[in-house]
């Protein structure tokens, strides 16, 4: 019983980073764009949201843990924005190549957060660590709630970025299906050119799904850099970020570009990253382990095949470029 | 044309050029580059640091001496071999970002004959052997991608993508499982006995003779042979293709069969020649590199050797100005980033141009 306990809330601490990720894409994805930059974006909004919680704590000293949540979310989205800005002018101004200038991100945004966490690092003499109030405002549950029995472990000892994704699914699924300008962001995404003779503002819903979508995503990059069951704890590890981006992008083609779907499919990756801390796994060596949720996804995406059903089908425009004046 | 029209269009518009002269094309992108190292270079001035210096001391720690010339060679060979590698697929279209994984299972074949076969085998039978299935389990693992995606359309990016990190997991189980060096206390794959290891000319491995051999088979098989035909007119139309008769499937499989088999040499070139072991480290990512080289060269072999050679010179440069200046050596990331995003907003600018109103229109004037 302790054992699955301790397994579901692993499971679920290793399911929000990607959950992050994939809900930032699905926003950008519905508008038409693929940027494959999610992992760049993450590095980015990592390395942010470190600096911007370690350089408040050197700047007061004593730190409070509800201004450090709020300056590490901000730092990372802000950041994680100007990477999928980039993206965004020259994708959508410059009409570049998606999937190359996407792949051109995490080149970049992988280099600029070990860049810069490093820079940090040889500043701080060493490593940069922020102290322990920042760590445990990254890691602690709701207080008081927490300490009932099963349910408190089960439902309120998760940190708050967990809750802050579980809120930004429901609001996004909202969002989605419910809202005039999700109903137009989806529009753009389909259609760009029924969308623009609608007179929606192509361009700027366009800039502002991809751009704050990016923000999002990048989340997932303060969440894994800050968190210490699911990362590194508030210390800049070099390629820590590695992979989880990548994983995120195929998270979006599982859900179907559904961000409830997303959480569940977050759920199962994250379960299988950490099923071999919990569950002896037969005649599969411990190394192994490690590749399982890589298997999941080649697996899923081959599954994927043979359910093609047309609300399953991705934004029909995503990954072309929109030129008004070559319809 | 009424007045209130004129009035309309807006100041400045955007159209598509005819055609631009190939000379000024690659005066833009030459000048793309600069505008990156000139942020880049900013960069440097914001960290306190002086960017002339900075980079006198990349080009320095990467040519000025002939250790440094060598180690520079080593990083370029691979890279461009690995370019060479992703060029076929890219041309189809087929987005193969897996060449990381299809290196590192060419690499584990070859580990595998270097540790247990090397004794069995006279020298030039086992380098021919140990090439041989590198290639083919190359180009098996970029098979596995190429042929869902010819069936059934997956995605070719993520299975790719993923791929990899099962290759690389993989080495990760060799290195602490059946492979590894029982002698010591950190688990590694052993280092492999002299006579498994490639030989030398000029100072370098000889992989490098191969990657210039594959410069020319690369060009010509796609520019003048009936496949690399057929795998343009797959990247530019699937229906295309398929209205003229032409078995796609098997054109995407056969592609991709070739661009892993490339890869898989040059995991057998880093084994066998650089590392003289397997790590998870072994790819380097000069997969994920080759990319930009690709995508920057226009798929243009001859190209490609200049780029390889001018990252090669970012990354080793790197190291040296880590060690001189202590900027981390991920710098040169940062700066292979910067170059690509400006060489791919810098296509806008070959491609389209700005038409400013003009004032007399109309007869106006």
């Amino acid at each position: 019983m302790d054992t699955l306990l301790n397994f579901i809330v692993a499971a679920v601490l290793a399911a929000t980073p990607l959950l992050f990720g994939a809900l930032g894409e699905i926003i950008t994805e519905k508008s038409g764009n693929l940027n494959l930059g999610v992992e760049g974006m993450m590095f980015m909004g990592g390395v942010a949201g470190l600096a911007g919680t370690y350089y408040y704590e050197k700047a007061v000293g004593e730190p409070n843990a509800v201004v450090s949540m709020i300056i590490g979310v901000v730092c990372a989205f802000l950041c994680a924005m100007f990477g999928a800005f980039i993206y965004s002018f020259l994708t959508i101004t410059l009409r570049a190549n998606q999937n190359v200038t996407g792949l051109a991100l995490t080149t970049f945004g992988t280099g600029f957060g070990n860049f810069f966490g490093e820079i940090m690092g040889n500043a701080a003499g060493g490593y940069v660590s922020v102290g322990t109030v920042i760590k445990a405002a990254f890691d602690e549950g709701i207080p008081v709630l927490k300490d009932i029995p099963v349910i408190g472990k089960l439902l309120f000892d998760y940190n708050f970025m967990v809750y802050l994704a579980l809120g930004l699914t429901i609001i996004l699924a909202y969002f989605l299906s419910k809202t005039k300008t999700g109903l137009n962001l989806r529009a753009v995404g389909e259609s760009p050119a029924t969308a623009d003779a609608a007179g929606i503002n192509v361009t700027l819903y366009k800039y502002l799904a991809t751009c704050i979508g990016g923000g999002i995503s990048g989340l997932g990059g303060l969440y894994i850099v800050m968190n210490s069951a699911n990362g590194t704890g508030g210390v800049w590890v070099h390629n820590s970020i590695s992979g989880y981006g990548w994983l995120a992008v195929a998270i979006v083609i599982f859900a179907t570009w559904s961000p409830v779907k997303a959480l569940i499919c977050s759920l199962v990756i994250g379960s299988l990253s950490v099923i071999p801390y919990y569950y002896q796994i037969p005649f599969i060596h411990s190394a192994i382990y490690e590749i399982f949720p890589y298997i999941a996804t080649v697996a899923v995406l081959i599954i994927m095949i043979f359910r093609k059903k047309k609300s399953n089908l991705p934004p029909a425009s995503l990954g072309l470029a929109y030129f008004r004046e070559e319809r | 044309m009424t007045y209130e029209n004129v009035k309309k269009e807006p100041l400045i518009r955007v159209a598509k050029r005819p055609e631009l002269s190939s000379k000024k094309a690659m005066l833009i992108r030459f000048s793309s580059v600069l505008v990156a190292l000139m942020i880049g270079g900013i960069l440097i001035l914001a960290l306190g640091y002086n960017p002339v210096s900075v980079y006198a001391g990349i080009v320095e720690g990467s040519l000025m001496t002939p250790t440094a010339l060598k180690a520079t060679a080593k990083i370029a060979v691979p890279l461009l071999g690995a370019a060479l590698a992703i060029a076929p697929a890219f041309k189809m279209k087929f987005w193969n970002c897996g060449a990381e994984g299809q290196i590192t299972i060419g690499a584990i074949a070859s580990t595998y004959f270097a540790l247990y076969q090397v004794d069995n085998l006279p020298t030039p039978i086992f380098f021919a052997v140990t090439f041989v299935v590198s290639a083919i389990f190359g180009g098996l693992w970029g098979l596995i991608p190429a042929f869902f995606k010819a069936r059934w359309g997956t995605n070719e990016t993520l299975f790719t993508l993923m791929l990899n990190y099962i290759a690389i997991g993989f080495v990760k189980y060799l290195r602490i499982g059946p492979w590894m060096d029982k002698g010591q206390m950190f688990p590694k794959i052993p280092m492999f006995s002299k006579s498994a290891r490639l030989p030398d000319v000029l100072g370098v491995h000889i992989g490098w003779i191969i990657v210039l051999v594959l410069v020319i088979f690369i060009y010509v098989y796609m520019t003048r042979t009936k496949h690399g035909y057929e795998i343009a007119v797959v990247g530019e139309s699937i229906s295309t293709a398929r209205y003229s008769g032409m078995n796609v499937s098997k054109i995407i499989m056969r592609t991709m069969f070739l661009s892993g088999a490339i890869a898989g040499i040059v995991g057998w070139m880093l084994v066998l020649g650089t590392n003289y072991t397997l790590s998870d480290t072994t790819a380097n990512g000069y997969g994920f590199t080759a990319i930009v080289v690709a995508w920057l060269a226009k798929l243009n072999p001859f190209v490609m050797v200049l780029i390889s050679v001018f990252l090669a010179v970012l990354q080793k440069g790197s190291n040296t100005i880590q060690t001189n200046f202590g900027i981390p050596a991920s710098a040169s990331e940062v700066l292979t980033g910067l170059i690509l995003l400006c060489m791919l907003g810098s296509e806008f600018f070959i491609n389209y141009r700005f038409v400013f109103r003009k004032k007399t229109v109309g007869g106006d004037d």
